[in-house]
């Protein structure tokens, strides 16, 4: 129901409010990279000045952390990506025993507390005499990367009429082909949605990566080690910055991206 | 002459399921067929084992005499109209009927030339810019159709085809198809739950339950003499009868006496009406005979007795069939 008459005053400011609340700590965030006062965070800043942004981008450690961060969000999303879509494509298009029960398990990590995989994954690797590494962080990541490709590839192929698969098959097209031609084309925004969502939530992991990390530094990890150290301080605000900007855009494009194309595909009758 | 295909024992089993169960076929080259039967009969899973989507558990597929167990669909000279059309809702009309001499490695001019000429067919030149979704569903039905000839195959096969259109237009694309069947002179295989649709269009039926055929034969072979009581019932609803009350034969057999060729006669025999439904056409007649309920349609320009009232009615005894097999 829509009504046409407008918002009464107080219903206006209780929403201006609760944006205020919401936003202004960020725009702190923002406020204080530009401080010219270095050991705390003072209110007002006593000045204002962009030299923290050069003195950011001379600072070896914060490439280090940043290459690193983007490398494991790269490679956890890659593998989600593969992975999230076949167990999706397996769960959706077929029937087999245990189906339901595999549904449930990929779904499990993002239900679970973060601490509770780092918990499980480290004692796993250590378990498992595996040396803690890039590779362990890129598995812990993979976890709940995983979940969120195939929570948006299998919504998109039960939404994707089993029918086009036969369709292309019996228009002479071999397996891969149909995959190419046809599966792909119709799942990619999804993809594209799931895996962009992915690296953003890999990309500012603090939780299990404090847990499958050896002396490896992410980028939040960085910043909260950072955090204690009262020198230099608006470097990382100049970071956090940088990271809000990194992961809002996609998160941004994820929506718009799966917005559209509400109408099942192919089903139409 | 070989046939299109043949079915020689094919069973199809889901578990204890028995979607299709020893069924034998012969599907002449050149002729419309229609596999006729209720959901859950079989004659979709017989369709999808010609186009190879489902592979049989026992039997022997033959395509132009050719063993089809195993071969996939992407390599077997047959096309499918799906029922819901399955149109790619990623390309436009050209590029959905274009597809199949895409995938053969045909070029991109070649291909959409030939995809014109496929759209021609089903009249629907120039509308290959637009999306599936800006179509009609007669439109719709005609790119399925366009999208299943391009690769010119033996044989086409119809899932229900015109299960989604409304009276008028079915009844259009079922004189369009026939004429297009005869024209091409190819073998057309239609899965269909109407019993008109498979008398009107099909040279021959086969009426499905249960996973098997209940009867092939001619749409007059399956209206005039029903194997079975199922045929009977199903194909028209006809009255199945008491031989004797018939008049072909003797009390422990069967026949089946079409409502039609149950005529309002003085000198006929007294049944008691139980019920009347105008049609429009027809009025139908409940009757009762003796404990035996049957259905006569009474052309509507003769007055038709009331509820209750007993009057007189004949038939034919040439028309009743007597059936082989009760069940």
């Amino acid at each position: 129901m829509h009504s046409n008459s407008r918002a009464p005053l107080g219903l206006k400011f209780a929403a201006i409010g609760g944006l205020i609340f919401l936003l202004a700590p960020i725009a702190l965030i923002f406020v204080y990279a530009f401080t010219t006062e270095e050991k705390s965070f003072q209110w007002p800043p006593p000045g204002l000045t962009t030299k923290w942004i050069g003195v950011t981008l001379g600072r070896a450690d914060v490439w280090e952390a940043l290459a690193l961060s983007l490398k494991v969000a790269a490679i956890s999303t890659t593998l989600a990506l593969i992975m999230g879509t076949l167990t999706a494509a397996a769960v959706a298009r077929s029937r087999f025993f245990g189906r339901e029960t595999i549904s449930l398990l990929v779904i499990l990590p993002i239900a679970l507390p973060g601490i509770i995989t780092g918990i499980s994954l480290r004692s796993a690797f250590s378990l498992l005499d595996i040396p803690f590494s890039t590779w362990t962080i890129v598995l812990g990541h993979a976890t709940f990367c995983i979940v969120i490709v195939y929570n948006n590839a299998v919504a998109r192929f039960r939404r994707t009429s089993g029918a086009l698969v036969d369709a292309a098959m019996d228009l002479g097209a071999d397996g891969v082909q149909t995959f190419l031609l046809v599966i792909l084309p119709n799942i990619a925004t999804a993809l594209l949605a799931g895996g962009m969502l992915a690296f953003a939530l890999s990309f500012d992991e603090v939780i299990v990566t404090t847990f499958t990390a050896g002396n490896q530094t992410t980028l939040p990890i960085w910043m909260l080690e950072e955090l204690v150290r009262p020198r230099q301080r608006p470097v990382t605000n100049v970071v956090a910055m940088a990271v809000v900007i990194v992961t809002v855009l996609p998160i941004l494009a994820a929506y718009y991206l799966t917005r559209d194309g509400e109408h099942t595909a192919g089903s139409d009758k | 002459m070989t046939d299109a295909v043949t079915f020689r024992g094919v069973s199809r089993h889901f578990g204890t399921v028995k979607a299709v169960d020893e069924v034998d076929l012969a599907i002449r080259d050149g002729e419309f067929f229609a596999m006729l039967g209720p959901s859950g009969s079989g004659k979709t899973t017989c369709l999808r084992l010609i186009a190879g989507f489902e592979q049989p558990t026992a039997g022997r597929i033959e395509i132009f005499g050719e063993r089809a167990e195993g071969v996939p669909p992407y390599l077997r000279n047959v096309n499918t109209v799906f029922q819901n059309y399955a149109l790619f809702p990623h390309m436009n009309v050209l590029d959905n009927v274009a597809f199949g001499l895409r995938v053969k490695g045909v070029g991109r001019a070649e291909r959409h030339r030939a995809a014109e000429e496929s759209l021609e067919l089903v009249e629907l030149a120039g509308y290959g810019a637009r999306r599936a979704g800006e179509l009609s569903g007669g439109q719709r039905q005609r790119v399925a159709l366009a999208r299943a000839l391009i690769n010119k195959p033996r044989v086409v096969l119809l899932d229900e085809p015109l299960g989604a259109l409304d009276l008028k237009l079915r009844e259009q694309m079922q004189e369009e198809l026939r004429k297009l069947q005869r024209a091409l002179g190819l073998t057309f295989v239609f899965v269909t739950h109407d019993q008109d649709e498979a008398l009107s269009m099909a040279d021959r039926v086969a009426v499905f339950a249960g996973g098997k055929i209940q009867q092939i034969g001619s749409s007059e072979d399956i209206y005039r003499r029903p194997a079975s009581r199922f045929v009977a019932d199903f194909v028209g609803s006809s009255n199945v009868v008491p031989a004797d009350l018939a008049g072909v034969g003797i009390s422990d057999q069967w026949a089946s006496l079409r409502p039609e060729d149950i005529i309002l006669d003085a000198n006929g025999r007294e049944a008691t009406v139980t019920g009347t439904f105008f049609h429009g056409r027809v009025t139908k007649l409940s009757l009762d005979i003796k404990g035996q309920s049957l259905t006569a349609l009474i052309p509507a320009h003769q007055t038709t007795p009331e509820i209750g009232e007993t009057t007189r009615v004949s038939w034919d005894p040439a028309r009743a069939h007597l059936m082989e097999r009760e069940a």
